[in-house]
């Protein structure tokens, strides 16, 4: 089964690659193409338009919300796991990963059960208190962050567990503080753990669809997302436009892989 | 690695932590179920085999199956090739495995529609059919098994393959007797995984597939469908439905990664 013997690496190596082919690259490749195709009229058509334009702000702003609270979540809820003995942490761990599996219209709903204006857990008390969460912007940030909750922790745990604790236990031990041990011996340790978090959390909540659609409410030129304007557009038959928008995001996705599959060092003997 | 107790800085960090993970996470999951619960067992049973909803949730689950099979399968294939063999452009075939997981679904769907759809270049036109539902399925879950099988295929050691190869053993019995039982565990990880992302798509199908009833609208359809019309109760139910099966999977992936912690 070693490397460079007999026919079955050859066949191996060419279901892999038209299976890949098939499915994800030829697909992508259509789009650039459908975008390109229209001599960038589609690309210059939705930067002219000021409904497109406040989506993609709009979209950028919360990824980036929702990215710096998944980071800081993230970092610390993976120290606290990998290097405290509590009760329940089992727990926590299994629970850590529950956004991965939830649909994103499930994440909708719950959002909307707890924090809608009209019959919400806490929705109604927030709004008297002048603070809309469905409907608006922070529901939306709100959904995003959901999603994306995971990919930061699952990034750094390994790292933790892998660095162990003796050089911060040696810092300690020299007289550092909690708050100098992790900022000269911690951090610089994780380091890429986090950036490959980060980045991956971004592609992520850039891209969220489905529970930003039920907590949005779709208004245009308000909490209209860019995810939601590939679909209105390709919905009222403004193909281009849908196109456009889609390679714009879908650019982005694959810079965001291709970053992280540069930085990452490779694992395992090769 | 020994863990130490919490100090009085960390237990304050823990409990903002838990604070923020429950308003964001736990506390509405809640709601959903409980919110399924004050409808009774009647009204959950009502909701839950509805004509429609009852299709939809099977159709959601067989074909997430039937999607996680493949992967088993070519997520391995794909794994073995990464790992052992060695060619120009394989580079570019680990950016490939990603892009699934890093584009936005309602993107996803576009990007398949331009090849399976009316339009297509290859005169294969699954839009609106269950195939389209496979189809998306199969694009949202293709990192999964690849992802959990690689990092353990690329620590196994050579020397027992070479050992048994040695010994006489035919390439399918080692396979079958070395190599299968140490990635079984990865490969099942990587399997629910797979299961819970196909059971809980929605983005890819909103332009592939209708969305037609009895046909090819899945389970998160039929939900956002209730919610829409705002009968939370209804979506509440058929949400706790899909709650149980991700529920299901998570306890199965701890216990497999028991058992592979105690192994290792």
């Amino acid at each position: 089964m070693g490397r460079g013997r007999g026919p079955g690496r050859w066949v191996a190596r060419a279901i892999v690659t038209a299976y890949l082919v098939l499915l994800v690259a030829w697909p992508l490749w259509l789009v650039a193409q459908h975008t390109i195709a229209d001599g960038l009229d589609g690309l210059r058509g939705i930067v002219d338009d000021p409904d497109v334009v406040h989506a993609l702000r709009l979209t950028v702003v919360v990824a980036v919300v929702s990215v710096v609270l998944n980071t800081v979540f993230g970092v610390g809820i993976s120290l606290l796991v990998v290097r405290y003995a509590f009760p329940g942490k089992r727990l926590l761990n299994a629970l850590l990963d529950v956004p991965l599996s939830v649909s994103p219209i499930v994440v909708g709903l719950a959002l909307v059960l707890v924090y809608g204006g009209r019959s919400g857990w806490f929705g109604p008390a927030l709004e008297s208190a002048g603070l809309q969460v469905i409907f608006s912007t922070p529901g939306i940030i709100l959904a995003t962050t959901f999603v994306a909750l995971p990919l930061v922790i699952r990034e750094v745990v390994p790292v933790l567990e892998e660095i162990g604790t003796e050089q911060e236990q040696a810092a300690q031990s020299l007289g550092a503080t909690a708050a100098q041990t992790f900022r000269r011996i911690t951090l610089p340790a994780i380091r890429w753990g986090v950036t490959y978090g980060v980045v991956l959390s971004l592609a992520r909540s850039l891209g969220e669809f489905g529970a930003v659609k039920v907590v949005s409410g779709n208004v245009l030129g308000e909490t209209r997302t860019a995810t939601l304007v590939v679909e209105e557009k390709y919905l009222n038959f403004d193909q281009g436009g849908a196109y456009a928008t889609a390679f714009l995001l879908a650019l982005v996705a694959v810079a965001c892989i291709v970053v992280v599959s540069i930085i990452r060092p490779k694992e395992g003997p090769r | 690695m020994s863990s130490v107790r919490l100090t009085r800085g960390s237990g304050l960090g823990l409990g903002v932590a838990l604070l923020w993970f429950s308003l964001l996470v736990l506390i509405p999951l809640a709601a959903v179920v409980a919110t399924a619960a004050a409808g009774g067992w009647d009204g959950f049973w009502q909701a839950v085999t509805n004509e429609q909803t009852a299709a939809a949730i099977r159709l959601t689950v067989g074909t997430a199956l039937l999607v996680t099979v493949v992967n088993v399968v070519m997520g391995t294939l794909i794994a073995w090739v990464l790992v052992r063999d060695r060619f120009p452009g394989q580079r570019a075939l680990e950016v490939l495995i990603d892009v699934p997981f890093a584009l936005p679904t309602i993107v996803a769907g576009l990007v398949l529609l331009s090849l399976y759809g009316p339009d297509s270049p290859l005169g294969l036109d699954v839009a609106n059919t269950r195939a389209a539902v496979f189809l998306a399925f199969l694009f949202v879950t293709l990192p999964f098994v690849v992802r959990t099988v690689q990092p353990v295929l690329a620590e196994l050691d050579r020397e027992v393959e070479e050992a048994a190869a040695s010994l006489g053993a035919s390439r399918l019995a080692t396979f079958r007797r070395i190599i299968l039982p140490a990635l079984a565990p990865a490969i099942a990880a990587g399997a629910a995984l797979s299961f819970a992302r196909g059971v809980s798509e929605y983005g890819s199908l909103v332009l592939l597939s209708g969305n037609l009833p009895l046909r090819t609208e899945v389970t998160s359809v039929r939900i956002l469908s209730s919610i829409e019309n705002d009968n939370l109760g209804n979506a509440a139910a058929v949400a706790t439905v899909l709650l149980a099966i991700s529920f299901a999977v998570i306890v199965a992936l701890d216990v497999i990664q028991r058992r592979v912690g105690r192994r290792g």
